[in-house]
């Protein structure tokens, strides 16, 4: 009841908050590029909202606000990680603002919910969101997606750990919605398929007041753990071990979002040597990268994580489009196809193209936690590098399969 | 062997920690029948103040205990006297007021603290787990199940032993008459308020060791403060005591054994209670 509420209450501040942006007036062709920008500022999701829009800020004022030598507007709308706000906010944003693209949601059940409007209505969506089906098996053509689905740095991981780290029984931990079940999906497929078994499947609820009753279930003869957490739930999980004096007698590889740079401040020492896999890592030695960190640094004293670098990325993306049709963005059928064409060799990520789904092709880095100074960074300990969402298999006989889920694929090693 | 020891000692230190929240809810909404649902910001602003005490004072976590549970009584006092008093026996208003000034102090916590979660140390003896018979439990937590009945005894004896316990429930059973013999209701309930709200404040701060100061919090403990006090029974200490540990108990078992289970299961005593004795575990019949 409680959610809901702020729900309806966030919709007002929402819909006063659009009121102030009336003012714009409303030229076509000669005007800036306008961009319509998803986030959330306010709620248990704000933390990755607020990188979020760090990111981008910094991308834009970096290019001088400028896009291809025309001025860029960005509306930003604060969904407070409700679906039904993040309908309203775009809708606001395409037939009022009539943005020329849009850069967000953030998270998938919002992504999900603005899915058929975007279809309807045709705007370029450059999404952060990583529900794998939507650039899967319910291709949007409007989508592109310039982070990665939910699985497809957790092939790399189970790649890494069965082959390099050598394990053979693993349990997996992951929030019980469908971030959590695609990841530990696409983990137990490649692990299973590369000869590791796994014995236990763990699936605390998204708000859980406490892991203690998962910490005592936990299986003692393990040879690793995959943990899919999101938010700061991969914090609570590390932090609960330490206190049972687990910590460092369970092998742990994270999820892309479990290990983030954004948890480091509250992790210390906690999260040293802790392995993970992500698209992403603030430790990338490129000159590129270097420098988006640097400014993060000295705008907003924090080191930027998966959030910041997502919409620095998408930033990046959108940035090629634009060149490529001559900043002509009114056009959109010819910045969508722009979008998915573009190759960018040169981003804080590192090269990324997109598939004929619109969905990313770039590199997954396994790290490992390490102290550099006073400070804790995801030193990259492996590249694999041009990873696609469908990993080494064939994209025709990955879609056959249905999308992975709690029970997909089926665990047979399980053990009681 | 292992799995129902450690799993009993997590259900009784769930249990402890849930009274230290809900005791104070039981205070508010169970004794004076105000409907606080700003209880659960209550919690969270604690644990922020807390852990703002602890890095001013450079002090340990009890210093941030005092300081969390006296700022937020402070906050309690101030609600109580100039907005709730206001909306006395308008229990929808006091609904929707109490809604909003969680709202409110939710956004304040993110906009001064940020979004990231705030560890909150405990003090550096009771970091390190006990270890008996190769078993291995936090002692933090143990020290939070002693500080929960600790509470649960002062309260008890405050209540119900003491001049100022029997008078504020003369003031709760009938305020005229209370008022008629000289006694000072409304300050007494302005002062049972605070110390409501303290409970909430300070709990905040005991329970960050295990689940630190983040954005959510309030919304994640609102709904656990309803189910204890409503399972045990409105209005009666006891039964928030008693259901603290049903619930730690419920939520333990339940989740390892019936894991498919595991969003219901908190809820589930609350309905069969609400269904078949409306009043509670523990609780009295209201006249």
């Amino acid at each position: 009841m409680n959610k809901l509420k702020r729900r309806t209450v966030l919709k007002g501040m929402a819909a006063t908050a659009g009121l102030a942006t009336l003012g714009a007036p409303a030229i076509a062709q000669s005007g800036p590029i306008k961009i319509g920008f998803l986030t959330v500022k306010t709620g248990p999701l704000a933390s990755g909202g607020i990188q979020m829009e760090q990111g981008l800020t910094l991308f834009l004022k970096d290019r001088g606000n400028k896009l291809a030598g025309r001025p860029v507007e960005v509306y930003t709308g604060d969904t407070g990680g409700a679906p039904a706000v993040t309908r309203t906010k775009l809708q606001e944003f395409v037939e009022k603002n009539q943005v020329h693209c849009v850069i967000g949601p953030l998270d998938a059940a919002s992504a999900l919910a603005v899915d058929d409007y975007i279809r309807q209505v045709g705007v370029p969506t450059l999404s952060v969101a990583a529900a794998d089906d939507m650039t899967q098996r319910k291709p949007n053509p409007w989508f592109v997606r310039g982070t990665s689905t939910s699985s497809q740095c957790a092939h790399a991981a189970a790649d890494y750990a069965a082959k390099t780290l050598k394990w053979g029984r693993m349990a997996t931990i992951a929030d019980d919605i469908a971030y959590g079940h695609e990841m530990c999906g696409g983990f137990q497929r490649v692990f299973e398929e590369s000869g590791g078994k796994i014995v236990q499947k763990l699936w605390p609820p998204l708000i859980s007041p406490d892991y203690g009753t998962y910490i005592a279930q936990l299986k003692t003869n393990l040879d690793g753990l995959f943990i899919g957490f999101a938010g700061s739930n991969g914090y609570k999980w590390v932090h609960q071990l330490t206190e049972y004096g687990l910590r460092d007698k369970v092998n742990m590889i994270g999820g892309m979002t479990a290990i983030d740079e954004s948890l480091f401040k509250a992790m210390g020492d906690e999260a040293l040597g802790l392995v993970s896999a992500c698209w992403y890592s603030a430790a990338l030695d490129t000159p590129v990268n270097k420098k988006f960190v640097a400014e993060m640094n000295k705008e907003y004293g924090v080191d930027p994580g998966f959030y910041a670098a997502a919409t620095a990325t998408e930033g990046a993306v959108l940035e090629a489009a634009v060149k490529a049709v001559d900043a002509k963005v009114e056009d959109k059928a010819a910045l969508m196809k722009a979008l998915r064409a573009t190759n960018v060799p040169e981003t804080v990520r590192g090269p990324v193209k997109f598939d004929d789904l619109g969905n990313i092709v770039g590199n997954v880095y396994i790290r490992k936690v390490e102290k550099n100074g006073s400070k804790y960074q995801n030193t990259v300990i492996k590249v694999y590098p041009g990873v696609s969402q469908f990993w080494t298999y064939d994209e025709k006989a990955y879609l056959a399969n249905a999308v992975y889920s709690r029970d997909n694929p089926p665990a047979k090693n399980l053990e009681q | 062997m292992q799995f129902w020891v450690i799993q009993t000692l997590n259900s009784v230190a769930l249990g402890g920690l849930l009274f230290l929240l809900s005791s104070g809810f039981s205070l508010i909404f169970g004794l004076m029948r105000m409907p606080n649902l700003a209880h659960g910001a209550f919690f969270m602003l604690g644990a922020y103040l807390g852990v703002a005490t602890m890095n001013a004072t450079g002090g340990t976590l009890w210093w941030g205990v005092l300081g969390g549970g006296l700022a937020v009584a402070v906050l309690g006092g101030i609600l109580e006297r100039f907005i709730l008093r206001a909306l006395a026996g308008n229990e929808q208003g006091q609904v929707l007021v109490t809604l909003g000034v969680s709202f409110i102090i939710a956004d304040i916590c993110l906009l001064s603290w940020g979004g990231d979660p705030i560890p909150i140390p405990a003090p550096l003896s009771l970091r390190r787990p006990i270890f008996f018979e190769g078993l291995a439990f936090p002692t933090y937590r143990l020290v939070v199940l002693g500080l929960a009945v600790v509470v649960a005894i002062l309260l008890h004896l405050l209540m119900d032993r003491t001049r100022l316990g029997a008078m504020i429930r003369a003031g709760v059973d009938d305020m005229q008459m209370a008022r008629g013999i000289g006694i000072p209701v409304s300050r007494l309930f302005t002062l049972v308020f605070c110390l409501g709200a303290a409970l909430a404040g300070a709990g905040g701060v005991i329970g960050g060791p295990i689940m630190a100061a983040y954005p959510g919090l309030d919304a994640d403990m609102l709904p656990l403060a309803l189910v204890v006090v409503i399972l045990g029974g409105v209005g009666s200490l006891l039964g928030a005591f008693v259901g603290s540990f049903i619930i730690g108990f419920v939520y333990n078992f339940g989740t390892a054994l019936f894991p498919d289970l595991a969003y219901v299961i908190l809820f589930l005593p609350m309905v069969l209670v609400l269904v078949f004795l409306p009043q509670g575990l523990f609780g009295r019949t209201l006249r």
